[in-house]
C-alpha cells in the first residue's frame, strides 16, 4: 500500500510518500504559491515522476496544515482525508521518537505546542497563529532589517555569547528595534542572538502554558535555524530532541494516518 | 538603477504660529514637548493659549529631536528657547528632553491636551499614535479617570498604517481617504498581527484587488481592533480622538459607523493634544513656582 501525506503550510508545502507506512519512498517541499492548489499539485506530480509512480498508484492522501482545505479537493492530490496539524505532527513525532511526550512545531506563521500521551495521541495543544512574533516570519523580517540571508541568521547567532534584550515583543516593532541596534554599531551575530532569544521566548511562554514533559521533540521548518535551539533549551531548562527533516514530520505524520485506515 | 525608492510613510513635517498673537506682553510662555516614537510635537503656549506648534518625525536620537522641534516651533516668533519659562517633556521619549523642567506621563497630557482642543465635555479621549494605542477615560477637568492601552502590537497604531502605505504605494496622509473611495465595503484582513495582514493584502493585491479595496481592509481591521481596545475601557460621550492617526477620515469615519458615536471636531489639530496638555502642565507649574497659585 502506497500513501501520501501533504502538509499545505503558511510558506511551504511538504509531500512524503511512504510505503506500507513505514518505508519513505521519496519526499518534496515548495514555496506556496498564490494559487495552492496549483503549486501543490505541480509538486506531487514532480514527485511522483522522480519515484517513478502514477497517481493511480498511491492509495491514499491525507492533507493536514493550514491551507490542507484547498488540496482537498484538487484534481491531481484530491486528499480524500484532512486532519488537523496537531494530530499529524503528534502521529509523526512519536514514529520518529515514541519516548516523545511534547511537540514543539514551529513553522511560518504559527507555533504549536503538543502534549502526546505514552499511546502517541494528542493529550492537549496550544496553538499561536494570532502573532507573527512567535513564528519563522519573525526571522525572516529581521534578516531583512539586518541585510542577511535568513540561513545565515542561526549561524551567525551561535557565534555571540552576548546577551541583548529585545524591548519589543511585536515583529513590526522589532524591526525598527533591530535598525536602532545597528546603528548604535552593535555586531550583527549579537543582534542575531538576540532576535533568537525574543523568540525562544515566545515559544517558551507558549509551550510553559501548555505544560512540558520530556522527551520535548522541535518540528516544523523553525527547527532547521540552529540558532533557535539552544536558547530555547535555555528557557525550557530541558533538552530537545530535533528529528532528522524536522520540515517533514507534519507530512510524515499525515501519511503514516493514511496508512493506517484515517485514524 | 540610480532611481529614487519611494517612501510613503515618510509623512509631511509642519509648523504654524498663530497670527493676532503677541508674547511681549503675557506672564507665562510654557512650552509642552512629546516625543513620541514615531512624530515629535512641540507647543508653545501664552498664558495657557496655543501661539505656535511644530510636528516632525521623531529622529534616532531623541535629544537632538527635543531641540529641533522646539526651535522650528519658536522659528519666526522671535522667542529663543531659554524665554520659555516652564517645559513639560511627555511622550514615549519624554526622558530625553533635556531642557525639560519636568516630565509628566502622556496619558495625563493627552486628556488634558484633548480638554483644550476639543472642550470640557470630553469623556473618552482615543489616542492613536505611531505605536500605541490609548483609551482614556477622563472627567469635566480633563483628569484622568482609568485609562488602557496597546503599547505591545503594531496592529491598531499608526506604523501599522505606515507599513500598509508602503505596502499600496500611496502617501500614509492620503491613505484614509483613498480606503474611502470604494463602493462596498470588504472584509477585513487579519486584526491580530499587521504582519499576517501585510500577508494577506499581498495576496489580495495579487488576486486583483485594487488597492483601495485593499486599504479599506486593513482600516476595517485596524478599527476592529481599536473598538475591541475602546469597548474594554467604555465609552462614555463626548468621544473624541487625538494623536496624529486622528486626521485618517478611514479611520475616524469607520469608528464612527461601528461605535454609533460621532467623534467632536477638533478645534486645533488633533495631534498636538499630548504636546498642548504638557504646555498647560508647565502653566501651572510655573504659576505655582510664582506663588500665583
Amino acid at each position: 500500500m502506497i500513501t501520501a501525506g501533504v502538509d499545505v503550510g503558511a510558506k511551504y508545502a511538504k509531500i512524503v510518500l511512504l510505503e506500507n507506512g513505514g518505508k519513505i519512498l521519496g519526499k518534496a517541499k515548495t514555496t506556496v504559491g498564490f494559487d495552492i492548489g496549483k503549486s501543490v499539485s505541480e509538486l506531487f506530480e514532480k514527485l511522483l515522476l522522480d519515484v517513478g509512480l502514477k497517481r493511480d498508484a498511491v492509495n491514499r492522501v491525507v492533507a493536514t496544515g493550514m491551507g490542507r482545505d484547498a488540496v482537498h479537493k484538487t484534481t491531481l492530490v484530491n486528499a480524500e482525508i484532512i486532519v488537523p496539524d496537531v494530530v499529524a505532527d503528534a502521529k509523526g513525532a512519536y514514529r520518529l521518537i515514541p519516548t516523545v511526550r511534547t511537540v514543539i512545531d514551529v513553522g511560518a506563521e504559527e507555533g504549536r505546542g503538543i502534549r502526546v500521551a505514552e499511546n502517541g495521541k494528542v493529550k492537549d495543544f496550544v496553538v499561536n497563529e494570532r502573532c507573527a512574533a512567535g513564528a519563522g516570519t519573525f526571522v525572516e523580517a529581521m534578516a531583512r532589517a539586518l541585510e542577511v540571508s535568513v540561513e545565515d541568521m542561526g549561524p551567525m547567532a551561535l557565534k555571540s555569547t552576548k546577551t541583548i534584550p529585545m524591548n519589543a515583543q511585536c515583529t513590526i516593532f522589532a524591526e525598527s528595534e533591530v535598525v536602532t541596534l545597528i546603528h548604535s554599531k552593535v555586531a550583527k551575530e549579537d543582534i542575531s542572538k538576540a532576535i533568537h532569544d525574543a523568540m525562544a521566548g515566545r515559544i517558551a511562554s507558549m509551550a510553559l502554558r501548555l505544560g512540558i514533559e520530556k522527551d520535548v521533540v522541535l518540528i516544523g521548518g523553525v527547527a532547521l535555524n540552529p540558532g533557535f535551539l539552544p536558547p530555547l533549551e535555555k528557557e525550557l531548562n530541558t533538552k530537545i530532541i530535533v528529528p532528522e527533516n524536522p520540515d517533514y514530520v507534519g507530512a510524515f505524520g499525515a501519511a503514516l494516518i493514511a496508512a493506517g485506515g484515517g485514524e | 538603477m540610480g532611481e529614487e525608492v519611494k517612501e510613503y510613510w515618510r509623512w509631511p513635517e509642519y509648523r504654524h504660529t498663530m497670527p493676532d498673537m503677541d508674547w511681549h506682553d503675557v506672564k507665562i510662555i510654557s512650552a509642552g514637548v512629546d516625543i513620541g516614537s514615531v512624530g515629535s510635537k512641540a507647543a508653545i503656549m501664552l498664558d495657557g493659549k496655543l501661539y505656535a506648534y511644530a510636528v516632525m518625525r521623531t529622529g534616532g536620537v531623541s535629544e537632538e529631536t527635543a531641540l529641533r522641534v522646539t526651535t522650528w516651533a519658536l522659528e519666526g516668533t522671535g522667542l529663543k528657547l531659554e524665554d520659555l519659562h516652564y517645559v513639560v517633556g511627555t511622550g514615549y521619549g519624554r526622558v530625553n528632553v533635556p531642557f525639560a523642567n519636568r516630565t509628566i506621563t502622556e496619558i495625563a497630557c493627552h486628556a488634558r491636551g484633548a480638554h483644550y482642543i476639543y472642550g470640557p465635555t470630553v469623556r473618552t479621549v482615543l489616542d492613536i499614535g505611531g505605536q500605541d494605542c490609548k483609551a482614556i477615560r477622563c472627567d469635566e477637568r480633563g483628569k484622568v479617570v482609568s485609562f488602557l492601552m496597546n503599547d505591545k502590537c503594531a496592529a491598531g497604531t499608526g506604523r501599522g498604517l505606515e507599513v500598509f502605505a508602503d505596502l499600496v504605494g500611496v502617501p500614509v496622509e492620503g491613505l484614509g481617504k483613498v480606503s474611502l473611495s470604494i463602493e462596498e465595503e470588504p472584509p477585513p484582513v487579519s486584526n491580530t498581527c499587521v504582519v499576517f495582514a501585510k500577508a494577506e493584502a499581498l495576496r489580495l493585491l495579487r488576486q486583483g484587488w485594487p488597492k483601495e479595496k485593499v486599504a479599506a481592509a486593513y482600516h476595517l481591521a485596524m478599527v476592529d481592533r481599536i473598538v475591541d481596545l475602546l469597548n474594554r475601557v467604555g465609552i462614555e460621550k463626548d468621544f473624541v480622538i487625538t494623536g496624529g492617526v486622528a486626521k485618517n477620515v478611514g479611520i475616524a469615519s469607520r469608528l464612527e459607523k461601528a461605535l454609533n458615536i460621532k467623534p467632536l471636531d477638533p478645534k486645533f489639530d488633533p495631534i498636538l493634544a499630548g504636546s498642548v496638555g504638557a504646555a498647560l502642565f508647565a502653566k501651572v507649574l510655573r504659576e505655582k513656582e510664582l506663588g500665583l497659585r
